[in-house]
């Protein structure tokens, strides 16, 4: 059986079906992580989004219970090279095409995966379909044409947790955190919760009175899939804790919140960043971090100095350093920052973990001031 | 942080002759650090005694020393250059003991150098291994990493060794402190064993240390290579995983990178403990390694090692991602940081990143057991190989097989042809690793084994093995040339051969048959990004994928075909010769395409030519790259004569298909191949062969040494680096070497010369006129392989009328055969009479040799001549010196000596004498004014320096014992005490020469307990060993006797001379050395001299 891969541009990919059997639409992107599928299949980000991998062989490691980054896989399809025919690990419980199968994932095993990344790296991220029982390709073209693109969509919401919960403290609690889930990584509320956080996840739309409600000693607005520019809600939310004073800490989608209550612009990158292997550079220390990246939408902001928003003076704290893309903000006089990119991880490097320990001292000077 | 600007010269040590373990990934290192380096504007001082190496040629450094690399001689350099800085991490252990013994000994204090890329501390820390296994716990605890080290014992005594064995239980690893390439190193299953293995560890080890500990065999072994700056921005570059599970030395092992078998959590926490690590150790700045074991059912990860150096993996990493890591390595210990570094590959962004893989890269092993008899060919953690290759793929299979046929060995890639043998058989054959180990693997799949069983009896990882299933499964699914089938195989990496031997048809038909379904590779670049970014720098390697992305150029190309994996007799000097030739014609305005598979040359660097192909040198990988490179433009030329033998096998076929081969033809390569062909070139020419004829069984043989006279050299027709050649001096002998010859075909029975003078010509011929560039002079009488013996350049005992018969007989063979290019030719000179042994028309290992001791680069010159440029030419353009040549340097042109390094001391229990068939890894070269100091050089890079005093022992076979009086006279004169068989003892009293007499192994211990000499050798109680051989091989007796005493040599590293002429340049050597007049001179200083 010959599956197929319709980019709305008209460029067509033969493979073979993998995992379930039938047809799915979504954003085409390309992911260049080496490790770390499960926890790029879990990641509420890449709800909508069909995700290529560019690294050859997937699935070798099976499927744990350990690693999902959340309930379900997200991926609206997937796409791979060389699919792994066993799974080999001491901690696999199943196969990643049964995993797929099991969760209604469509995918397809194609050998165009570079050429693939090579068409996206040169057109820009696109809408795509996976059909895996194939068809007429001017007529897939033409779905694939029908279906609905990334701009615009408000997507936060489809992922978010409908009801809110509580990820205890790791030792002894101190502090309190609203995490406002976006599309959060179950990676997130864990690395606050080593550091001795008792983090309130709340549903996407949550607003500012249910989050100052808790009484937290910080707020924190996750990553998540879709345009910013549809999170009007969100942006609102974040408004009244800044107003608040309240030390907040954003990632990714999070980030770019906080960019748009800053009043500053966002825009969706050609084909995004997607890996594990960005370097950021920290403009305060010079310091260069490994990164995980998954985002297609940045912040516009100046990145020659410092600039002003209605909450005082504010700065571009981490910038990437392959194409100068905006990768932190940090008020100059308020307790609040985010990065664009990945301190948690999950999947990808480390070096980025120190951001979850700055969070935990502005909260702590905060809750000082406060006393 | 910007570069540096309070240092302005820096000193670069290189790792000294090609020895396993430590080969010419150093080249390729020391090299860029050099190009760096002066790029940067910095003065570089540059010592290595290797002259084959690419990294010595003057234009690399300001001040080039071929000298031996020890710490008086280095010391003498510095004394003279006074470099501000040095950087000791780019020339393997030998550059990184070295810096150390110069710091311990107060040398860079003195001169106020300042170490750079290194911190002794972090040396220390990284290689002591208690204080690195207090590392590793003080970081897995501070930051809650899953990582510990194997529990173990330090010891200094096999006292020490055999109390920490009883706790550990056996087996147990043993691994000596500071040595290379796990040398000394093993596996001790009992306390046999352990006495055995730990004895020779403590004698390895410079600091007499062994480390004992606890055995992690069948585990999963993985190397992280990590980068770090002084900013401390630390990066990964590559993860690589070893498909030989642990209990396999890294070097020997198959590896896969990235690693492919650990999962993200996994992965980042072996990032993170490497990361730490190495910030707890405190290496300075640059690249290092480390290696990780991780149970496979649990997951327990132990650290290894680590190497605060450029190692071997490191040249393989930057191979397998297009990361460089030597040359960013010598950019970070200038100042810079990774950031302020661009990535070469995409230009646009910067170093300061983890290279993404697309693809997958195997590396394989090659081995030379078939050089080694008797050599213990179970792979072990004591390295064992030659070389490696390196293929690249789109999946493990393709990239598998490609690595496989890369290794241009019969037998290595995998076959469905034949019976496959016994289960049980191969399955137990499994189970000890081997040379091919993956191969007997698939045979066992073949016939009829489950994963389980594969998986029990190896302890690869089940991924690995299905990968095995996988590729069997597509064999068998070949069952006719149609596009489905071509296709899986294709993208499963078979060759056109395999598939044909699996059909029963010939490969052209295979060929054609996807050339008419238009199936043909693409080529992927090797991008650092998996295509994120776009690449700048052509580096590609084939696969069957959808789009080819070879750039369209506008000058005309030329491929140059390398020299494949490194093996004996064809190494790092093919290499030298390709990336010179790639250098010049780019120069002279050829866009330069170089194709090669061995990760560790210069000539796979990506800046080496305008774009290079990762490829194995088969004909049809060729071929394909010929096609790809004639799609995009006009090829002008393919260059077969300088990678060896590799690409001249290929000559025929390819001008068969179309391919136009540049240089000497085809054809002309056959007539000096051919031995009736050969015989009529010389007859024509007035020259003479040692009579000689062939035979194929034992009758014939006897009437054709009957005829030509004993002794007579023995070798079967098709062979390389005289694989199975013997002298043979009796008729039983020769039966004996004929019975075990393979019938096949014939064996050529030459006159052997004895007592002849062996002459080495390398020349140039453009189709008139004769450049001879070097005749050197074998310091071992005829016999003893070419690339074996040492020789002397300009020849020592030479005269005018012989060099100018020399010239006239080169001059006709190369006009003769139709040369254009390079010609090398080996004489005998006997009796007054010049014999022609063989005359090969292409690069010879002697040509970098020859082009550092002449100051002529004689490779960038061949590579002109091929392609058109004339000799009178070169010679106006000053690339070839104007008014005289090779064989006419004037009287006062420096003597430089070549010696070739021997692995024995890898291989214990082989015999070390020298013979016909080759069996060095490397070579060094000394050179000064005079032979006897030049001499002393060699022997003091090759293997250490000379012994000055004290006693030697001497025993020589009865046809040497006249030549031996006078230099083992004045051995006694320079105040040796002389030991000596009764025999030989006997002959040297009568002649004035005190010997005292010492019993033979064979006569056993005295009745009084006198100790025989092998014993003696074994305490430590002989500091220079005479031993020259004879008998035949396999007899009891004289032959046995010589043998235990140079085994006995080699395991206590004692000088071992094993021919008369060895033993007369020695004593002059240890003459000059006594006299104290050892100087030092760059070979800048050499060339102004000669061009003067």
């Amino acid at each position: 059986m010959t599956a197929l891969l319709v980019l709305e541009d008209g460029r067509v990919f033969e493979g073979t079906p993998y995992g379930a059997v039938g047809e799915t639409f979504g954003e085409m992107v390309f992911n260049t992580g080496m490790t770390g599928y499960q926890e790029t299949l879990t990641d509420p980000s890449y709800h909508r989004q069909i995700v290529a991998m560019t690294a050859p062989h997937i699935g070798n490691t099976g499927v744990n219970d350990e690693d999902p980054e959340s309930r379900r896989v997200w991926v609206a399809g997937y796409v791979v090279r060389e699919p792994s025919r066993i799974p080999s690990n001491w901690r696999s419980r199943r196969t990643l095409d049964d995993y797929l199968r099991e969760q209604g994932v469509v995918g397809i095993a194609m050998s165009g995966t570079r050429a693939l990344t090579r068409h996206l790296r040169e057109r820009g991220a696109m809408r795509a379909g996976v059909f895996s029982e194939g068809g007429d390709v001017a007529e897939l073209v033409e779905r694939v044409r029908r279906s609905p693109g990334m701009e615009g969509a408000d997507l936060a919401r489809e992922v978010s947790t409908p009801e809110p919960y509580v990820v205890p403290a790791r030792g002894r609690k101190r502090f309190t955190v609203a995490a406002v889930d976006l599309g959060i990584k179950a990676m997130t509320p864990e690395r606050m919760a080593e550091r001795g956080c008792e983090v309130h996840v709340l549903p996407a739309t949550a607003g500012a009175a249910d989050i100052l409600a808790l009484g937290p000693d910080g707020v924190f607005f996750s990553n998540g899939p879709g345009d910013p520019a549809a999170a009007g809600y969100a942006v609102e939310s974040l408004r009244e804790v800044l107003d608040a004073s309240v030390p907040f800490f954003g990632i990714c989608f999070g980030n770019q919140i906080l960019g748009r209550a800053l009043g500053l612009g966002t825009y969706k990158l050609r084909y995004g960043h997607r890996g594990v292997n960005q370097p950021v550079q920290d403009r305060r220390t010079g310091k260069v971090e490994i990164s995980a990246h998954n985002h297609g939408f940045a912040v516009r902001a100046p990145l020659d100095g410092p600039f002003e928003t209605p909450y005082g003076a504010a700065e571009v704290s981490h910038v990437n350093l392959n194409d100068d893309c905006v990768e932190g903000l940090r008020l100059l006089d308020r307790p609040a920052f985010s990065v664009q990119y990945h301190p948690e991880a999950a999947a990808g490097p480390h070096d980025a973990a120190y951001l979850f320990d700055e969070f935990c001292e502005i909260m702590n000077k905060k809750g000082a001031k406060g006393a | 942080m910007p570069k540096r600007t309070d240092i302005r010269s820096v000193m670069v040590i290189g790792s000294g002759p090609i020895v396993i373990g430590q080969a010419c990934e150093f080249d390729y290192s020391g090299t860029q650090a050099c190009r760096v380096l002066r790029s940067e504007g910095f003065r570089v001082v540059l010592v290595n005694s290797n002259p084959a190496t690419i990294m010595t040629d003057p234009e690399f450094a300001d001040a080039t020393y071929v000298e031996p690399i020890t710490p008086d001689i280095v010391e003498k350099i510095i004394a003279k250059e006074r470099p501000d800085a040095l950087l000791p991490t780019l020339g393997g252990q030998t550059a990184l003991n070295t810096a150390v013994a110069l710091h311990e000994a107060g040398v860079l204090t003195k001169y106020g150098v300042e170490l750079i890329g290194a911190d002794i501390d972090a040396i220390q820390a990284g290689e002591n291994r208690e204080r690195f296994k207090e590392i590793v716990a003080k970081v897995a605890a501070e930051h809650g990493l899953n990582a510990e080290s194997a529990r173990s014992a330090i010891c200094h005594t096999m006292d020490d060794c055999l109390r920490a064995a009883g706790e550990l239980g056996y087996p147990v690893v043993v691994r000596p402190s500071f040595t290379m390439g796990g040398a000394g190193s093993g596996f001790a299953h009992d306390e046999e064993e352990l006495r055995r293995i730990a004895g020779a560890g403590l004698d390895a080890s410079p600091t007499t240390e062994v480390l004992l500990e606890e055995s992690i065999l069948g585990w999963k072994e993985y190397e992280l290579e990590v980068m770090r700056d002084r900013a401390d921005n630390v990066v990964i570059v590559c993860s690589i995983e070893n498909i030989d599970p642990m209990g396999v030395h890294t070097g020997d092992s198959v590896t896969v990178a990235p690693a492919l078998t650990l999962t993200d959590r996994e992965y980042q926490n072996m990032r993170d403990v490497a990361i730490a690590v190495i910030r707890e150790v405190g290496v300075d700045t640059g690249g290092c390694n480390i290696q990780f074991a991780v149970d496979p059912a649990t997951g327990r990860m132990i650290v290894i090692e680590m190497n605060p150096r450029v190692s071997r993996s490191s040249a393989l990493a930057s191979k397998a991602t297009g990361f460089p890591i030597a040359k960013i390595a010598a950019k970070l210990a200038i100042g810079y940081t990774l950031d302020e570094i661009p990535n070469d590959i995409t230009k646009e962004t910067p170093a300061s990143f983890e290279p993404s893989l697309d693809y997958i890269v195997v590396k394989v092993p090659r081995f030379a057991f078939e050089k080694f008899a008797g050599a213990d060919e179970t792979l072990t953690t004591h390295m064992k190989s030659v070389g490696e290759a390196m293929a690249i793929g789109r999946s493990f299979p393709e990239a598998l097989q490609k690595a496989l046929r890369s290794l241009e060995k019969k037998g290595s890639s995998f076959t469905w042809a034949g019976e496959t043998g016994d289960l049980d058989a191969l399955l137990e054959a499994c189970r000890r690793p081997h040379d091919g180990r993956l191969r007997t693997m698939q045979q066992a799949i073949r016939a009829g084994a489950t994963p389980e069983q594969v998986h029990e009896a190896t302890s690869v990882d089940p991924w690995f093995v299905d990968q095995l299933f996988a590729i069997d499964e597509v064999a068998r699914s070949i069952t006719a040339l149609d596009r489905p089938t071509l296709e899986t195989a294709k993208r499963h990496g078979f060759s056109d051969a395999q598939i044909a031997e699996i059909l029963g048809v010939a490969e052209a038909e295979v060929r054609s048959a996807r050339y008419e379904l238009g199936l043909r590779p693409v080529y992927n670049t090797v991008d650092t990004c998996a295509a994120e970014f776009a690449a700048r720098t052509p580096y590609l390697y084939s696969t069957y994928d959808e789009e080819t992305e070879v750039p369209v150029g506008d000058r005309p190309k030329v491929i140059i075909l390398g020299s494949g994996p490194n093996r004996i007799g064809q190494g790092i000097e093919f290499d030298y010769a390709c990336v010179h030739a790639s250098f010049e014609l780019a120069k002279a305005g050829y866009e330069t395409v170089m194709v090669n598979c061995n990760p560790e040359t210069v000539s796979t660097d990506y800046d080496t030519s305008d774009r290079l192909y990762f490829e194995p040198l088969t004909l049809e990988d060729v071929l394909e790259v010929v096609h790809a490179e004639q799609e995009t433009g006009p090829v002008a030329g393919v260059v077969v004569q300088l990678g060896g033998q590799t690409p001249l096998g290929l000559a025929q076929a390819l001008k068969d298909a179309g391919v136009p081969v540049v240089g000497t033809s085809p054809e002309a390569i056959h007539l000096a191949e051919d031995r009736g062909a050969f015989g009529r070139v010389l007859a024509e020419a007035g020259l003479t062969a040692p009579k000689h004829g062939t035979a194929t069984t034992v009758d014939e043989a006897r009437a054709v040494a009957e005829e030509i006279g004993y002794p007579v050299l023995v070798r079967p027709s098709y062979v390389l680096g005289g694989a199975g050649m013997a002298i043979v001096y009796d008729e039983d002998t020769l039966a004996t070497y004929m019975s075990r010859a393979a019938s096949e075909h014939p064996v050529l029975i030459d006159r052997f010369l004895d007592d002849a003078i062996e002459i080495d010509v390398d020349a140039l011929f453009d189709g008139e006129e004769l450049y001879l560039g070097g005749v050197m002079e074998h310091i071992e009488e005829a016999g003893i392989h070419s690339g074996d013996s040492a020789c002397a350049l300009p020849p020592i005992t030479l005269g005018g009328y012989d060099i100018k018969r020399i010239r006239a007989a080169t001059e006709a063979i190369a006009r003769g055969v139709g040369v254009r290019g390079l010609l090398n030719v080996q004489y005998a000179l006997a009796a007054n009479v010049l014999y022609v042994l063989e005359a090969n028309p292409r690069a010879s290992r002697t040509v970098p040799f020859v082009s550092k001791a002449t100051a002529v680069p004689l490779a960038k010159a061949a590579a002109r001549l091929t392609m058109g440029a004339t000799i009178a030419e070169l010679r106006a353009e000053g690339m070839l010196p104007d008014g005289y040549d090779g064989g006419t340097l004037p009287l006062d042109a420096p003597v430089a000596v070549k010696e070739a390094v021997l692995p024995f001391n890898r291989f214990r229990g082989v015999d070390t004498v020298l013979g016909p068939e080759m069996r060095s890894t490397g070579e060094v070269m000394g050179i000064d004014e005079f032979f006897g100091t030049a001499y002393a050089k060699s022997q003091s890079a090759a293997y250490g320096a000379l012994p000055t005093k004290g006693r030697a022992f001497v025993s020589v076979a009865n046809k040497d014992k006249r030549a031996a009086i006078f230099p083992v006279k004045a051995l006694a004169d320079l105040g040796f005490e002389i030991l000596a068989t009764e025999g030989t003892a006997e002959v040297l009293r009568r002649n004035g020469v005190r010997a005292r007499i010492v019993r033979k192994q064979s006569e056993g211990t005295g009745p009084g307990g006198e100790p025989t000499i092998v014993r003696r050798i074994l305490d430590g109680e002989v500091d220079l060993i005479v031993n020259t051989p004879f008998g035949s091989p396999g007899q009891s007796g004289p032959r046995l006797d010589g043998y235990e005493i140079r085994t006995a040599a080699v395991n206590r590293g004692i000088a071992c001379i094993t021919t008369v002429q060895g033993l007369a340049a020695a004593v002059q050597g240890i003459q000059h050395i006594v006299r104290g007049d050892i100087d030092v001179c760059s070979l800048q200083e050499h060339a102004r001299r000669l061009r003067d």
